[in-house]
């Protein structure tokens, strides 16, 4: 079977050490975690793993039942490209004085739809929020202007899917609180 | 981010009257309220204070000191598999808690209900690389259901009402509670509720009717049906429910090694063992059935053998508890998730009554030829050699069946499982899924604590027995009426086979120069006898069958017998051997 990238996405309780006992799963397959990121869901004290891997579906899906199986865990469900919406957000920190040298910086800032954060006296930061390739895209055009610091935050998504699997979970807890 | 518990459920009944206990006192209260009345371990200075409580209740909770914190963790889990109970825990930090990881391993991978509490270094030194202080939490995550860290008295409560309630509920598993020291010495409002429920766990998924009658409908067309029963007939008490559906349908029944003893030997649709060392008829005809039935069993690789040759022909059904065994290592066709007490119950009702005699008489004209090309050898050797079948068939005639069995790791452990008879369940404990050399010795010792009424018979190796030798100072301290039954070949035996049969006979590092294990027993007040010759054989067994108490007998066998059948591995199922 072909590797393809995959998004898994589990929502579990926030509790210590949850973010070690679920990489343990990749480790023990010795699969790659490319990003993963933990954050608030849209449920009150429910957490978000966003996980990205490029694998076979019949692994990702193994590995799925795996996460779902933890005990703090309440769903977990994984994703083709095309069934997310999906966003990494990229930093560049350049010298100032790269903008003092013509409109060029600006002009690739406005092309590639990114910002400027802030303008400091010595440096600028840059922000590009899009696709992992995008934000490679840039880095490479801003690449010969000197970049003095490069950071991308991992991947966030969301699914297509009307509901998703955040809706689940909210049934699962509404029973949970009905008896 | 701030940590937030996951709340549980706890029980309404609420006797809220607090009192002012340490957190020590309160670990050892909660045992009590948890049904606790012995557990199992060793002490030093982080879990001093838990000692110190339980001294004032010597006479309601019986601490079982073992000789090593492995021990510890085996004894627990003999008797948790004996007993249906969780086994309990208790060691230091540092080198304490590490010593635990092996018997974390053995019974998360045979899922074993087993709660182990371990002291660490006071709060505010934790991290820094203190006296004895190791990352228990990190170590043992792999290798358990769940496990947290306690640096709180007020958080002990909680942490050990889920700890036992998510050790037994569900598919079993081991859990771990660390408790820091300071939280152990400090004070607090104690009171105590049973957890019975998270929200972020399903125990038992919820039996989908469908699926039912899904399965219903693949068996009752099937020509050749086929099951295949494990473990979890056992951990969901289901065993009449099991016989029940056997017998209406007549569907032939094979055992994986943790199923054993679910089903008396002698019932007419036991057809023995699966895999590697298993008969020749259940791996052959696992590839001619039509459906496969697996219940409460998990395809492991020791089973299936090569994966792209096992039962391509065939339906699968799975009745499982765990939905992540489901397709992970043989596809489904019908996935019946739940536990196989109401699911067995439910299929039962929707099955139609037949008979299979043509297809179970395949099973019985295999089973004649390994009873002439392997079994009677074996059993009846006609050299002068002992062989360890022959012990076992002694041991068989002198139980009748009824005898706990506890196995160590080799080809003792196969022979043993092979041929010991049984008419209970609950019976044969052996490490299945993690093969760990030296389970036998403690775990034997647990389950005679475990099940004080019934003969325990635990078969070990001369290798294995020297890995956790030292029990049987425990053994001689608790007076646990253990039956140790050492098979000496003076061999690594089970690697040795390997060697002779796929490294050209290079026995590197397998021959043992071994002590004299007659001594050794003596030293430690262990009632001992060793055989050498066939005509002393029978008069042995019976003395150590019949003898009160703990009992050490050493058989030496042949030194180079093999086991047969054999899936070698990499092969298919039935490319089994018969020699
Ligand atoms: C802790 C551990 N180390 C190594 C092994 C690998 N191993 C499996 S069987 C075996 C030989 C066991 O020898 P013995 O206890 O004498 O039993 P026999 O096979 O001779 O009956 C070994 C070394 C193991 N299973 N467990
Ligand atoms: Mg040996």
């Amino acid at each position: 079977m072909e590797k393809r990238e995959f998004t898994i996405t589990a929502y579990t309780e926030n509790t210590v050490g949850l973010l070690h006992r679920i990489t343990i799963i990749f480790t023990k397959r010795k699969i790659n975690i490319e990003s993963i990121t933990a954050s608030e869901s849209e449920m009150e004290n429910i957490y978000r793993f966003t996980i990205a891997v490029t694998e076979t579906e019949e692994l990702v899906g193994k590995v799925v039942k795996q996460i779902e199986k933890l005990v703090e865990v309440h769903k977990a469900a994984y994703f083709k490209k095309e069934e997310v919406v999906q966003q990494e957000l990229a930093l560049y920190k350049l010298a100032t004085e790269s903008l003092t040298n013509g409109l060029e910086v600006e002009r690739i800032v406005r092309e590639h739809s990114a910002r400027f954060l802030t303008i400091e006296k010595n440096f600028v930061v840059i922000e590009k929020a899009g696709y992992r390739r995008e934000a490679f895209a840039l880095f490479d055009e801003l690449k010969p202007f000197g970049i003095k610091e490069f950071v991308l935050s991992g991947r966030v998504a969301v699914s297509r899917a009307e509901h998703g699997i955040g809706a689940e979970v909210r049934e699962l807890l509404q029973a949970e609180t009905n008896t | 981010m701030n940590t937030i518990e996951a709340p549980s459920k706890m029980e309404t009944k609420s006797t809220k009257t607090t009192e002012r206990v340490t957190g020590a006192d309160a670990v050892v209260r909660i045992l009590l309220q948890e049904g606790v009345d012995l557990v199992f371990g060793y002490p030093g200075g982080a879990i001093m204070p838990v000692y110190d409580s339980l001294y004032d209740y010597q006479d309601k909770i019986h601490h079982v000191l073992a000789r090593h914190e492995q021990g510890a963790t085996h004894a627990a889990q003999g008797y948790a598999r004996a007993s249906g109970k969780v086994g309990v825990c208790l060691a230091t930090s540092g080198p304490g808690a590490t010593n635990l990881i092996t018997g974390l391993a053995d019974a998360q991978i045979d899922s074993t209900p087993m709660v182990c509490i371990t002291g660490q270094v006071p709060s505010a030194l934790l991290g820094s690389d203190a006296f004895q202080e190791t990352d228990v939490i990190g170590i043992s995550m792999p290798v358990t259901k769940w496990n947290t860290q306690v640096t709180r008295a007020e958080e002990i409560p909680e942490a050990l009402a889920k700890a036992f309630y998510i050790a037994k509920s569900g598919r079993p598993g081991p859990v771990l509670v660390d408790i820091t020291k300071d939280a152990q010495f400090q004070e607090f409002d104690f009171n105590y509720e049973k957890c019975t429920g998270l929200r972020s766990y399903v125990p038992v998924p919820e039996l989908d009717q469908t699926k039912v009658q899904e399965a219903a409908d693949l068996i009752n067309n099937a020509e050749r049906p086929y099951i295949l029963f494990g473990q979890g007939v056992i951990l969901g008490n289901a065993e009449k429910e099991f016989k029940t559906f056997i017998e209406k349908t007549g569907i032939p029944s094979a055992w994986t090694i943790m199923g054993l003893s679910a089903l008396e030997t002698d019932h007419p649709l036991n057809v023995g063992m699966l895999g590697m060392h298993g008969n020749y008829g259940p791996n052959l005809l696992t590839n001619e059935c039509d459906v496969l039935i697996a219940i409460g069993m998990r395809f492991d690789d020791r089973v299936t053998g090569n994966l792209d040759k096992y039962a391509k022909q065939a339906k699968v059904i799975h009745l499982e508890i765990d939905p992540a065994e489901i397709d992970k290592n043989v596809n489904t066709d019908v996935a019946v998730l739940g536990d196989c007490k109401e699911s067995l119950t439910e299929l039962t009702k929707l099955v139609e009554p037949k008979s299979h005699d043509k297809w179970l008489q395949r099973f019985r004209d295999c089973d004649a030829m390994e009873q002439e090309k392997v079994i009677q050898n074996e059993l009846h050797p006609t050299t002068d050699l002992l062989s360890m079948g022959e012990v076992i068939r002694i041991i068989n005639e002198k139980t009748n069946g009824d005898a706990i069995l506890v196995t160590d790791v080799g080809q003792h452990q196969m022979v043993a499982c092979r041929y010991t008879k049984f008419n209970q369940s609950k019976s044969n404990i052996t490490s299945g899924g993690l093969g760990t050399m030296g389970f036998g010795l403690p775990a034997g010792l647990g389950a005679a604590l475990g099940a004080p009424d019934r003969t325990v018979v635990t078969v070990i190796g001369d290798g294995g027995l020297q890995m956790t030798i030292q029990e049987f100072a425990t053994i001689y301290q608790t007076r646990a009426k253990v039956k140790v039954l050492l098979l000496n070949n003076e061999f690594l035996g089970m690697v040795r086979q390997w060697q002779q049969l796929f490294f050209d006979k290079r026995y590197s590092a397998t021959e043992m120069i071994n002590p004299d294990f007659q001594t050794i027993a003596k030293g430690y007040h262990i009632p001992t006898n060793k055989v050498t010759e066939r005509d002393k054989l029978d008069e042995a067994i019976t003395e150590f069958i019949n003898h009160d108490g703990a009992y050490f007998l050493e058989v030496m066998v042949g030194k180079e017998n093999n086991v047969f059948p054999m899936v070698p591995s990499g092969s298919g199922v039935a490319e089994i051997r018969l020699e």
